[in-house]
């Protein structure tokens, strides 16, 4: 069974305050997920007020304000601060979007929750287990596949046309925005692909270099690696980057039709 | 103790789902103009006397179009619901519900064919 409550372990409760410094005019609440396997506790949320004067733009820069400067103990992914990495994928205000290219005054509220990204394992705070999320990756076979040798000392041509089919597939940076926000993929990601690894294999599907798209179409050809997707199309709203994973996904079932009729 | 990426390939492809979308949206495709047809009709004949729902039922062009009409309905509906089950349950429920819905779907649409046939042959 679907499960519509959180299990007893994972009921979220309420964290400690870390009061703004005084003479603070401009400030901020964020409240954050905390949890850790060591000390047996359940989830909670913390509330840390910051200085905005005092702060950079964006969501990222207060999580690091707040880990250098009031709690060193928070614990979150980041690396490249400029939205090519991936790694700060995480629910902020209700929405799965990296931190570092969502700026606080988008926050509706002046208070931004932070949660870890949805229904995935939590290994400590905001950092999520992505092991099976990086075998489904694997799983698709990611690279180009010819029968045709490579041809020697050049590369293998694609038209102009050809290549521009790979525009709004290239640029995913796999940070698990959209397949955590798909209701498909939280009920049955053991079997579902989910929207990121969907994308990624119809950006090989559509690749006129590669030679095994009837391969790869009937490995993904199956009730639930590709067809538990039901067009929910949370994943387009969550994109960061802007792609469309539900359209790629729509692609993909149009060419299943085009080879059976 | 399996790997990520065992898991992930697990039993494979079942090479299967195409057929399943693509009857699901023809089922739907024709479930619009008979439902329009059907509600228009039924919108029509209120007030009217038993003998002439009767009669309408009777005519060949009406009983053709019931017929068509709940064999796309229950194809829909088994699809559909063996989609919602296979989404929202896992393990042992899953399937005796699959069972069912897959009985029920056939066993319903039996009675509503054979409804509407024993007008249109007159007993």
């Amino acid at each position: 069974m679907a499960e519509f409550s959180l299990p007893q372990n994972s009921k979220v409760q309420k964290g400690k305050t870390f009061n703004a410094p005084e003479g603070a005019k401009n400030v901020r609440k964020f409240h954050v997920y905390r949890w850790n396997e060591d000390d047996g506790k359940n989830p909670q949320m913390d509330t840390y007020e910051v200085d905005m004067d005092d702060c950079g733009p964006m969501v990222l820069d207060a999580l690091i304000k707040i880990k250098n400067e009031i709690d060193p103990t928070l614990t979150f992914r980041r690396s490249c601060r400029e939205g090519v990495c991936g790694s700060c994928a995480m629910n902020i205000d209700g929405t799965n979007t990296l931190a570092c290219t969502k700026a606080c005054d988008e926050v509706s509220s002046n208070e931004v929750a932070i949660n870890p990204l949805p229904h995935m394992g939590v290994v400590k705070d905001l950092v999520v287990d992505m092991s099976h999320f990086y075998a489904q990756y694997a799983s698709i076979e990611p690279w180009m596949k010819t029968k045709t040798p490579t041809p020697s000392g050049k590369e293998r041509l694609q038209s102009r046309e050809d290549r521009e089919k790979l525009d709004g597939l290239y640029e995913c940076i796999l940070c698990a925005c959209c397949s955590t926000s798909c209701p498909s993929y939280w009920w049955n990601s053991d079997k579902y692909l989910g929207p990121a690894m969907l994308l990624q294999s119809y950006r090989w599907l559509i690749d006129s270099r590669d030679e095994f798209t009837g391969e790869r179409l009937d490995e993904l050809q199956d009730p639930f690696r590709l067809y538990r997707c039901h067009t929910i199309l949370n994943c387009t709203s969550a994109c960061p980057k802007g792609l469309n994973p539900g359209e790629a996904i729509g692609e993909i079932k149009k060419m299943m039709l085009e080879r059976e009729i | 103790m399996r790997t990520a990426l065992g898991k992930v390939r697990g039993l494979g492809s079942a090479k299967s789902g195409v057929h399943h979308w693509w009857a699901q949206r023809l089922t739907a495709i024709a479930l619009l103009p008979l439902m329009v047809w059907f509600v228009a009709s039924m919108v029509s004949l209120v007030g009217a006397d038993h003998r002439t729902v009767v009669e309408w039922i009777a005519n060949p062009l009406t009983s053709a179009l019931l017929v068509a009409l709940v064999l796309a309905v229950f194809y829909h509906l088994r699809l559909g619901l063996q989609v919602v089950i296979e989404d929202y349950l896992h393990g042992g429920t899953r399937m005796v519900l699959l069972v069912f819905v897959n009985f029920a779907s056939i066993l319903l649409g039996l009675m509503a064919i054979i409804a509407v046939l024993k007008i249109a042959f007159g007993s």
